[in-house]
């Protein structure tokens, strides 16, 4: 009986504490600008902040729907060739990109990763990055000069029929 | 003719051995089945020219025979032969599970199989494919339905009787709906005919029906239960009629094909130079699949035997099996033919024959799907009442005794 | 307004004619043409796989080869797509993607040999669009036949339907594709045409390499508008279509073949 009471009191104590604990967590979590106590500091994600001023919709707004913004837009370009869309997994990538060692971006593998910092904790798995590049990458905005440089032989072949 | 019992297995050792076995080959296909979707398809043999592999074959293979399964139910109650009535349920049982083997087989192939909810959400309704998707999940309701309807009582005959005829029709479409996946490439040497429909309706009669012959026999030997001689050998007759509608089927595809110049290189490639393809065509479908089980099955004598229509059984199986490799692999092995007359060369190799060597993930995929409807097949009939306590002669037939 | 704010984004945008702001775009005023339901949020029925044919102010972009200019041993629209969207010759060539490839074709009475680049061609009536069971093989209304890997499943059934071996399917995990190029396994893919270049007004990569090489073997243009240098040329001079006996009307022809 007495070992019972004690097992009672400690589920108390530790949802108890989680019901305490856990409207601050939601209400830290919400912030912008988070700063968790020590208590926290490993229990919460530590979501890396993106480039520039704002996103294109207020943070908590996009907590929620950034995955409808994506997929609404996806369709947009992909189906009707619209490149001017406002959600674009490609700047999302290039604002919220993460320097890992010798300053490179580094890539969704790494679980420092803007998107993995939240759905690593959230528990959900995200499907983007099958595909799509998870850093940006660079400005490669010709192929040619790129080919040109690397093959020798066809830059030579380039340049001999141009003579 | 006496009232049919029906009783479920007895759980003795050979039937749940039989399940623990069927069983260790489902977790071997789980197994190729995580293996593939981890590392991708660079682990199987498959590639961009033989891009439909083994898996396939098997899939295929087990979709057809299921329609065909559903084939002795059919001779029941659509065609009122009453000896075949009391196996109705066995028929059905065996459908459902032959479709669900080969359909698991087939979405566990896929490159994407997470993504399964995305076939069911997103139809284009001009693809035999989705078609297919609708005339699959239907051809399991509705053989559902006519179990339950079996299985009940007091249920009015006609109503059995329009069940029986309606999946009857249904399975006719579904199996044309599965010719026509190949039968509707324009582009492909092998396919593009309209007789790729008819030919699998006769596959799927002669493979249905020699699957159903062991599963019947081996069931009712694990259990002892009688099995009727002339029942059998009614079976036997029918099995060697089916094989031959096959062969016909094959024989005017390929004198259509060899009349037309066009088709020359294609026809060589499978019946003089493909290699494998042409060995399996010649010896596996139609030495051991068609020729061999009709002479055996019409030998006067022998014919009516049960060793004979076992291994005529068996035969069918294993031709079957080579005649749908031939079908899938055989026909992609061909090249696409980009510019007729001319010699073709590229990093792609245009105008060569397909290399294909199968892996032994996908071997173990294609027995897990196999696997997957034996079990079933077992488990259902442990569970319900599916398999009739006597299917002796005096026990199917009214006319037996006055017969002999 | 695009008839979608931020809070009702689920939703399908059948009006994205606002969205478009370069001029180069209005051609795609008519998009909602494409014969698409939507039953439920989340179910999509694509009836007879957007065949809709392109009307006149639509743009039906496409190429012209010329088979005589195209050099023999020259692979440089080749290596231009492969760099441009992350494909590569990894000594596999059956289960390597290619999305475009030089073939040699040698006449077997004469011995007489050209060579020539495939790739996708675009057709108006796409077999592989016509066997897509989710309607993720589609084709734009200008043309552009594309894979929508979103909803790829991966069965490999337009690979068996085309009559061109245009199409690659991914045999392996990728990481670090090109971010204006998703690629990934388990999922089919073809030449796109470059269409992250054309839709903001560029050309093609390997049209770009093949100029550059100054051999000018290859033309991309807008086949329907009467006043393109491809038009002009397809109207003046002789071309024809791979496998033109197939009805399909591919958008990438072939001079002096």
């Amino acid at each position: 009986m007495k070992f019972g009471l004690k097992i009672l009191a400690l589920f108390l104590a530790i949802f108890g504490g989680g019901l305490i604990v856990l409207p601050g967590q939601v209400a830290n979590a919400e912030g912008q600008n988070f700063n968790g106590s020590a208590l926290l500091a490993g229990v919460l994600p530590n979501i890396p902040k993106g480039k520039g001023n704002s996103c294109i919709a207020p943070t908590d707004f996009m907590r929620r729907n950034h995955m409808n913004l994506l997929k609404h837009d996806r369709d947009e370009t992909v189906h009707f060739g619209n490149r001017q869309v406002k959600a674009s997994l490609k700047e999302c990538v290039a604002c919220h990109a993460v320097n890992g060692a010798n300053n490179t971006p580094i890539t969704v593998e790494d679980p420092k990763h803007f998107c993995r910092a939240c759905h690593d904790y959230v528990a959900v798995k995200i499907d983007c990055f099958e595909c799509h590049a998870s850093r940006p990458g660079g400005t490669l905005k010709s192929s040619l000069d790129k080919v040109l440089m690397e093959n020798k032989a066809l830059a030579a072949y380039a340049k001999g029929s141009e003579e | 003719m006496k009232r049919i019992v029906y009783r479920e297995l007895e759980g003795n050792v050979g039937v749940y051995g039989l399940i623990l076995l069927m069983g260790a080959f489902v977790l071997a296909g789980a197994g190729s089945f995580y293996y593939m979707e981890h590392f991708g398809h660079i682990v199987t043999g498959m590639n961009n020219q033989i891009v439909w592999g083994l898996p396939h074959v098997f899939a295929i293979f087990l979709i057809v025979a299921a329609s065909g399964a559903l084939n002795v139910a059919s001779i029941g109650s659509v065609f009122g032969k009453t000896a075949y009535k009391p196996m109705a349920r066995m028929s059905g049982l065996l459908a459902v599970a032959l479709l669900l083997g080969g359909l698991s087989v087939l979405v566990l192939d896929l490159g994407r199989p997470d993504r399964l909810i995305v076939a069911m959400t997103s139809y284009n309704f001009k693809s035999i494919f989705a078609w297919n998707i609708l005339l699959y999940n239907g051809f399991m309701v509705i053989v559902g339905v006519y179990l339950y309807l079996q299985m009940e009582r007091n249920v009015p005959k006609a109503l059995l009787k329009s069940v029986g005829l309606f999946a009857f029709i249904w399975r006719l479409l579904l199996t044309t709906g599965t010719g026509s996946i190949f039968g509707w490439l324009i582009a492909r040497e092998a396919y593009d005919s309209a007789l790729m429909a008819p030919m699998f309706i006769a596959m799927s009669l002669s493979f249905g029906l020699a699957i159903f012959i062991l599963v019947a026999l081996t069931v009712n030997g694990l259990t002892n239960r009688p099995f009727g001689g002339a029942l059998l050998a009614r079976f036997g007759k029918l099995l060697a009629i089916f094989a031959a509608v096959v062969l016909y089927f094959t024989l005017a595809q390929h004198l259509t094909s060899l009349y037309a110049t066009e088709h020359h290189t294609y026809e060589r490639f499978i019946l003089l130079d493909g290699g494998i393809y042409t060995q399996l065509f010649w010896f596996g479908h139609i030495l051991i699949g068609n020729i061999a089980p009709i002479f055996l099955l019409l030998h006067p004598t022998m014919g009516k035997k049960r060793p004979a229509i076992v291994l005529s059984a068996l035969m069918i199986i294993a031709g079957g099996f080579a005649q749908v490799y031939v079908i899938v692999i055989g026909g992609q092995a061909f090249p696409l033919m980009l510019f007729p007359g001319y010699e073709v060369q590229s990093s792609l190799m245009d105008g060569q024959i397909g290399q294909y060597a199968p892996s032994l993930p996908e071997l173990m995929l294609g027995l897990g799907g196999v696997a997957i409807a034996i079990a079933l097949t077992i488990v259902g009939m442990k569970v319900f009442k599916i398999v009739p306590k006597s299917l002796a002669d005096s026990a199917v037939d009214p006319h037996h005794s006055a017969a002999k | 307004m695009s008839g979608c704010d931020k809070s009702n984004c689920g939703c399908v945008n059948t009006n994205p004619t606002d969205l478009l702001s370069s001029s180069r775009r209005n051609f795609l005023g008519g998009a909602a043409a494409v014969a698409t339901l939507t039953l439920a949020p989340g179910i999509t029925i694509t009836a007879f796989g957007g065949s809709a044919k392109a009307s006149g102010h639509h743009a039906r972009w496409g190429l012209l080869v010329d088979v005589n200019k195209c050099k023999k041993d020259c692979n440089a629209c080749v290596t231009a797509c492969s760099t441009e969207h992350g494909w590569e010759d990894t000594g596999h060539p059956l289960t390597d993607a290619q999305w475009i490839r030089k073939v040699t074709l040698k006449d077997k009475k004469s011995g007489f040999e050209q060579s020539l680049p495939v790739m996708c061609q675009h057709c108006a009536e796409p077999p592989c669009v016509d066997v897509c069971p989710t309607a993720a093989s589609f084709r734009r209304d200008d043309g552009i036949v594309l894979v929508d890997k979103h909803l790829c499943i991966g069965c490999r059934y337009c690979i068996m339907a085309c009559p061109y071996q245009a199409r690659s399917f991914i045999h392996e995990p990728l990481i670090d594709q090109k971010e204006y190029s998703p690629r990934g396994k388990g999922t089919v893919e073809s030449c796109n045409l470059c269409v992250h270049r054309v839709d903001v007004g560029g050309t093609p990569a390997c049209v770009e390499a093949c100029s550059a090489t100054g051999n000018g073997a290859m033309l991309f243009g807008n086949l329907n508008d009467p006043d393109s240098e491809i038009s002009k040329r397809v109207a003046e001079y002789p071309s024809t279509q791979i496998r033109a006996d197939l009805g399909l009307d591919p958008g990438v022809r072939y001079e002096n073949l």
